[in-house]
């Protein structure tokens, strides 16, 4: 059912504030939009494959509590009626949770996580579960145990991972937002590809809680959606201390739709030469240097700034995310839940249904990460890798004495094709070489669009801010976005 | 060569995790230049470099290390259970692991 919204006739696009205004305007309801929503997908799924799992009822139900409050001329919570996505690692109670893998293929959660929990105490609908590389291992989602996801932007190439399914959900209007996970890049780098808005809030900002356990120090929940102002509005709604997880932090939450319409005139911006080096696109070097442009005509200050760590970064993080994908992947032995393949011997039963259960790259994970955590290697590869750590986290501390933000670009290519890198595992790894630092340093990033090469694939401008300083962060993208950032 | 065939097997076993004979030769080669790549950490000097095992320092999450202990309602055992590979409430029924001699 489209409906007017911003002038145009046919809404393809729907914002939050749009999807407010038409349920207070009574233009449609919160079960027709659904309902609106559900048709599309069935449309465009089958080709996208970003979705692996509906949750229709519950996005029934949702939407009729809606609309009673709507009925009864109540006050309306600040995501009502809004059709959301969850990325398949995060657990929703009573639909399938797969994390893109075999070996979840009938897991079904008896909890929420604590993000979507919030998002739907918020109002928003829960459409169902978007397509991701198994266990979010991943850069281009063609990791998954259900097929890769397409690119909505260019079918023939990949949505970025292992959030892809998430990102090209939002970036084909199969959901208004979604919710991602990001390790090392796989929130940003997909929106990057897809041409959408994505965020990682700084590590503890968001409850892991419910969050399928891929690196625990690494993990974060965070938002796609079609603009900056969105993304503020789904952060806004998931941030916060939750009992459930002793990592999430209790440093108080701003108003970040308050905070991102303010001025970005006179911010110092770091542009560290070390990201510019050999290995980036021309095509995107090209458009991220436009976007430096256009805040320097925003008025802010551009300040050459050198982070000489950056270079080990993508090897001490796959030390670092292996080796504790390893351990959090220990869990699943076919006793508790999931698949089993039988033996007599326990121990062979074990063996056998890893074995089956899990796909290459999680396999090829489990054994570097056992590998750098076992005797005779831990201080060589898993203590070293910590230590550099320690310096990358230094190189962004020094940074954020000098400079209020960060800018680089996301990734050094745009969106590829499907199949083109599967076969090199380290190839595709190297390609994380912008988004991993800030995984490491656990600082907020957010990747903006930034132009498309040939007019066609889209750039991502990553911008980085100190820890716990996601509202400078979402202030700089608002203000690039206002700034027709977005075409450059 | 930086890992061998015996080396992916001894991992794969502390893993408990079955790999197929091209599985082993695939894997081995493919971490083989991951390790190789990632010897450049070597160049680096981190003698006096403490290491970092998570980001957020005590003072974050002050409430949580010290949390009072409470005890609340869980009650998901049974949907728990209803979607275990081999339930018997209130057990999940593993294959036998001790020996009758």
């Amino acid at each position: 059912m489209p409906v007017p919204q911003n002038g145009n006739k046919m809404a393809t696009s729907w914002t939050i504030g749009g999807v407010r205004e038409a349920l207070a305007a009574k233009k449609i309801s919160a079960r027709e939009l659904a309902a609106d929503f559900y048709t599309r997908i069935e449309a465009r799924n089958p080709e996208l494959n970003a979705y692996l799992a509906l949750s229709p009822e519950r996005a029934r139900r949702q939407a009729d509590r809606i609309d009673a409050l709507v009925a009864g001329g109540k006050a309306l919570p600040p995501l009502a009626g809004v059709p959301v996505a969850i990325k398949d690692v995060i657990s929703t109670r009573g639909t399938k949770t797969t994390c893109g893998s075999k070996i979840l293929e009938n897991y079904v959660p008896p909890y929420d996580a604590t993000a979507v929990e919030r998002l739907e105490a918020a109002g928003a609908v829960i459409l169902g579960k978007t397509n991701c590389d198994e266990f979010a291992m991943g850069s281009s989602n063609e990791n998954s145990a259900y097929g890769p996801v397409k690119n909505p932007v260019a079918t023939d190439r990949v949505p970025g991972g292992s959030s892809g399914g998430s990102a090209a959900a939002v970036a084909a209007g199969l959901a208004v937002a979604a919710l991602g996970t990001d390790t090392g890049g796989s929130i940003r780098q997909p929106g990057s590809f897809c041409g959408i808005p994505a965020m990682m809030g700084s590590y503890g900002r968001v409850s892991r809680y419910g969050l399928i356990a891929f690196a625990s120090s690494l993990d974060r929940i965070g938002p796609f959606a079609n603009s900056v102002r969105d993304v503020a509005a789904i952060l806004q709604v998931i941030a916060g201390r939750d009992p459930h997880d002793s990592t999430s932090t209790t440093a108080p939450v701003p108003n970040y739709p308050d905070e991102i319409g303010k001025p970005v005139k006179g911010l110092r911006l770091g542009i560290p030469k070390d990201y510019f080096a050999e290995g980036m696109n021309a095509g995107v070097r090209k458009k991220i240097e436009a976007g430096i442009e256009v805040y320097k005509k925003l008025g802010c200050e551009l300040i050459e700034i050198r982070m000489p760590h950056t270079d080990y970064a993508i090897a001490a993080y796959y030390i670092i995310a292996t080796a504790e994908a390893s351990s959090n992947l220990a869990r699943y032995d076919g006793v508790r839940y999931g698949l089993r393949v039988e033996d007599d011997s326990l121990l062979a039963m074990y063996r056998k249904t890893r074995g089956a259960g899990f796909g290459a790259e999680v396999k090829r994970r489990i054994v570097l990460g056992t590998y750098v955590l076992s005797a005779g290697y831990y201080d060589a590869y898993y203590l070293k890798g910590q230590k550099v750590r320690t310096l990358i986290a230094q190189d962004f501390r020094d940074a954020f004495t000098k400079v209020d933000a960060i800018l680089t670009p996301t990734s050094p290519v745009p969106a590829f094709k499907l199949g083109e890198r599967t076969n090199d595992p380290l190839q595709m790894y190297l390609a994380d070489i912008y988004t991993v630092t800030g995984s490491l340093a656990g600082v907020p990033g957010i990747s903006v669009p930034c132009g498309k090469i040939n007019g066609k694939l889209p750039v991502g401008l990553q911008i980085f801010g100190p820890a716990f300083g996601e509202a400078r962060v979402l202030q700089l993208a608002h203000a690039f976005e206002q700034a027709g950032g977005t075409t450059v | 060569m930086k890992i061998s065939r015996e080396d992916v097997l001894r991992v794969a076993e502390l893993a408990y995790l079955d790999l197929s004979e091209k599985e082993l030769e695939t894997y081995r080669a493919q971490i083989d230049e991951i390790l190789e790549y990632i010897e450049k950490l070597k160049e680096l000097d981190t003698a006096k470099v403490e290491p970092m095992a998570q980001v957020l320092t005590d003072d974050q999450t002050a409430d949580a290390t010290l949390r009072e202990d409470l005890v609340v309602p869980s009650a998901v055992a049974e949907d728990v259970l209803k979607h275990a590979p081999d339930p018997e409430p209130p057990y999940f029924r593993v294959p036998k692991v001790i020996e009758r001699t």
